[in-house]
């Protein structure tokens, strides 16, 4: 007994030292904050530092869906839809920007005959106010939807695809024109980011930057909250949810704010995205882009947040790559990196290095 | 006062009655154990108590006041009834010490919970065991860790479901002593087991469920000498 009170008395518990001591998470912080220096000091091609910060942008994403897939076990198979909405919302603020400092009204505006932004545009061209709403818009979408299939108890498959349902929908909404913002063709043309003429050098580098730093910032962040008490309660909930509502928890309210969490993290994901690519429309919310981000956190590792960020650098840079060079080869060599993570490495890449045992909640049904 | 009074309960699923019209009360500080052959409904009456199943009619009172039925999982947890479920139901990837953490519950304040857990890992002798994995314990071990996560809230009502199901003679001898030793004039504890020598050992009363209905109720020696009990149950 008095073993048994020293032991459990001695020195830190597990978890705050597994907390700290993750080298993969450690690791790649570290790589950002470099990667954001060595851009700073000594640019190179912008196609390059293009590429860079949309990397980033994809790993923060793909951070927000292991967070939720990989720690609370729910497979969200919309995660495109917080994304777009971040985007979206982005788009919005560039083109109220810059028709606010040049006076002229975004191309799909004139197309559609108006004399000036819909209403519900007022107060866009406002970074702070635009960078809110899209948190915020986020948030409240997956908050009502969250409140709705948690309280009702909607659970796996279940939940993935009525989340797949529900980014569907937002596709077909954004694909009419009547909705407002562009249609099938999106938003584009964006001339100014923060009163700076878009895709010059330094617009460009800095928007790299921006990313490279959020993920570090978003990884490390993320990386406490796992190893923290709620992280416990996230794991015990993803492998015995009737076990942990029954000693006391409401596991509606912890999987609701995890849930929000992740919307708003993939959100900014968006915002970070759009700017770099120039252009924003319906396909983000393509079915087959969400399921490509759950592929992503597969083939990095689910329930390590560095293997997510490893996946999704890696799957996306390939495809930089291979689209480019075949892409008519592309969805094959896709589709052959999933079976062989499904059949050979259940865990994804990290598996490789034996970063832990084989999770048993994969296999236990229960 | 009584500690659990089940009155007139009913659970059907579909057309299936599981429970009919099931009744009883435990006592503060009595040990009730719940015996009868499978499909008699005693681990739906434990998840009607624990709030896992509704019923289609009947009341469930914790004391004299809270009506569990009416209640979600957590409520009746935070009321102090926990339960161990009959295959060990432990979380995986914690280790030993972070699933009695979480046993400890969501209302006890951080400061109490080091003495809590230390008393805990004493209580089930886990103590060496503390930081490894339950995911990699043996089978007997995961059964006293789950017993573990269930006491440090200090339960007032203590639902076992087959504590001493897959356990060894020696484990289920330190299991029924360990019940023993939890019994406390203030929380009452309703055990479903097999094992008729370890209901012996551990019970004041037992209540024969069969097929949704009571058979009978009273002393195990009781039980032992009633025709019908011997009929359906013991004489197999």
């Amino acid at each position: 007994m008095s073993g048994a009170v020293q032991t459990a008395l001695a020195g830190p518990a597990g978890p705050a030292r597994r907390a700290v001591r993750d080298p993969l998470v450690a690791g790649l912080v570290g790589l950002c904050l470099a990667a954001a220096a060595g851009l700073l000091v000594a640019p190179p091609a912008p196609y390059l530092v293009n590429a860079l910060g949309q990397l980033a942008a994809f790993a923060i994403l793909a951070v927000s869906l292991d967070l939720v897939w990989g720690y609370l076990g729910i497979l969200s198979l919309g995660h495109g839809l917080f994304f777009a909405i971040g985007g979206y919302v982005c788009a919005m603020h560039l083109l109220a920007h810059g028709a606010a400092v040049t006076g002229v009204l975004p191309d799909f505006v004139q197309f559609m005959g108006w004399k000036s932004l819909p209403a519900y545009w007022a107060g866009l061209d406002h970074a702070p106010y635009a960078f809110v709403l899209a948190l915020a818009l986020a948030g409240l979408v997956a908050f009502v939807f969250g409140l709705a299939s948690f309280r009702s108890r909607v659970n796996g498959v279940y939940f993935s695809i009525i989340s797949q349902a529900l980014v569907y929908v937002a596709m077909l909404l954004m694909y009419r024109n009547d909705t407002g913002l562009g249609g099938n063709n999106g938003m584009t043309g964006f001339p100014l980011l923060f009163g700076w003429p878009m895709g010059s050098p330094g617009v460009v580098t800095g928007l790299a930057v921006a990313a490279l730093l959020t993920l570090a910032a978003i990884l490390a962040s993320t990386r406490l909250l796992v190893g923290s008490a709620i992280g416990r309660r996230m794991l015990a909930c993803r492998d015995d949810e009737t076990r942990l509502r029954t000693l006391g928890y409401s596991t509606t309210r912890l999987k609701l704010g995890i849930w929000c969490l992740s919307a708003m993290i993939a959100a900014l994901a968006g915002i970070l995205y759009v700017p770099q690519v120039g252009i924003i429309n319906p396909r983000v919310l393509a079915p087959d882009l969400s399921i490509e981000i759950a592929v992503w956190v597969a083939i990095g590792g689910l329930g390590r947040l560095g293997g997510a960020v490893i996946g999704a650098i890696l799957v996306n840079g390939l495809k930089f790559w291979l689209s480019a060079a075949m892409p008519e080869a592309w969805p094959f060599i896709l589709s052959g990196l999933v079976l062989l993570v499904v059949l050979v490495l259940p865990n994804g890449l990290l598996d490789l290095v034996g970063w832990r045992p084989r999770p048993t909640w994969l296999r236990s049904s229960r | 006062m009584t500690a659990l009074v089940v009155d007139a309960l009913t659970v059907a699923f579909g057309r299936f009655t599981a429970l009919d019209a099931v009744s009883l009360a435990v006592d503060p500080g009595e040990v009730r154990a719940v015996i009868g052959p499978n499909g008699a409904g005693k681990t739906t009456l434990l998840d009607v108590i624990s709030g896992i199943t509704k019923p289609v009619s009947g009341r469930v009172m914790l004391g004299d006041h809270i009506d569990l039925t009416k209640r979600s999982e957590a409520e009746i947890a935070k009321a102090g009834v926990r339960r161990k479920f009959q295959k060990p139901s432990v979380f995986p990837a914690l280790t030993v010490r972070e699933n009695l953490e979480i046993g400890c519950g969501p209302a006890l304040p951080a400061r109490d919970r080091p003495a809590r857990i230390a008393s805990m890992l004493g209580e089930i002798g886990l103590g060496p065991r503390a930081e490894v994995p339950a995911g990699r314990l043996a089978h007997g071990e995961k059964q006293w860790l789950e017993i573990g996560m269930v006491l440090a809230a200090e339960p007032a009502l203590l639902l076992l479901d087959e504590p001493v199901a897959g356990l060894s003679d020696t484990e289920t001898a330190q299991t029924a002593a360990l019940i023993r030793r939890l019994r406390r004039p203030d929380r009452a504890i309703l055990v479903i087991e097999h094992d008729m020598g370890f209901v012996e050992a551990i019970a004041d009363r037992v209540t024969v469920l069969h097929e949704g209905r009571t058979l009978y109720e009273g002393s195990m020696a009781g039980a032992r000498a009633e025709p019908q009990v011997i009929e359906v149950f013991l004489g197999r």
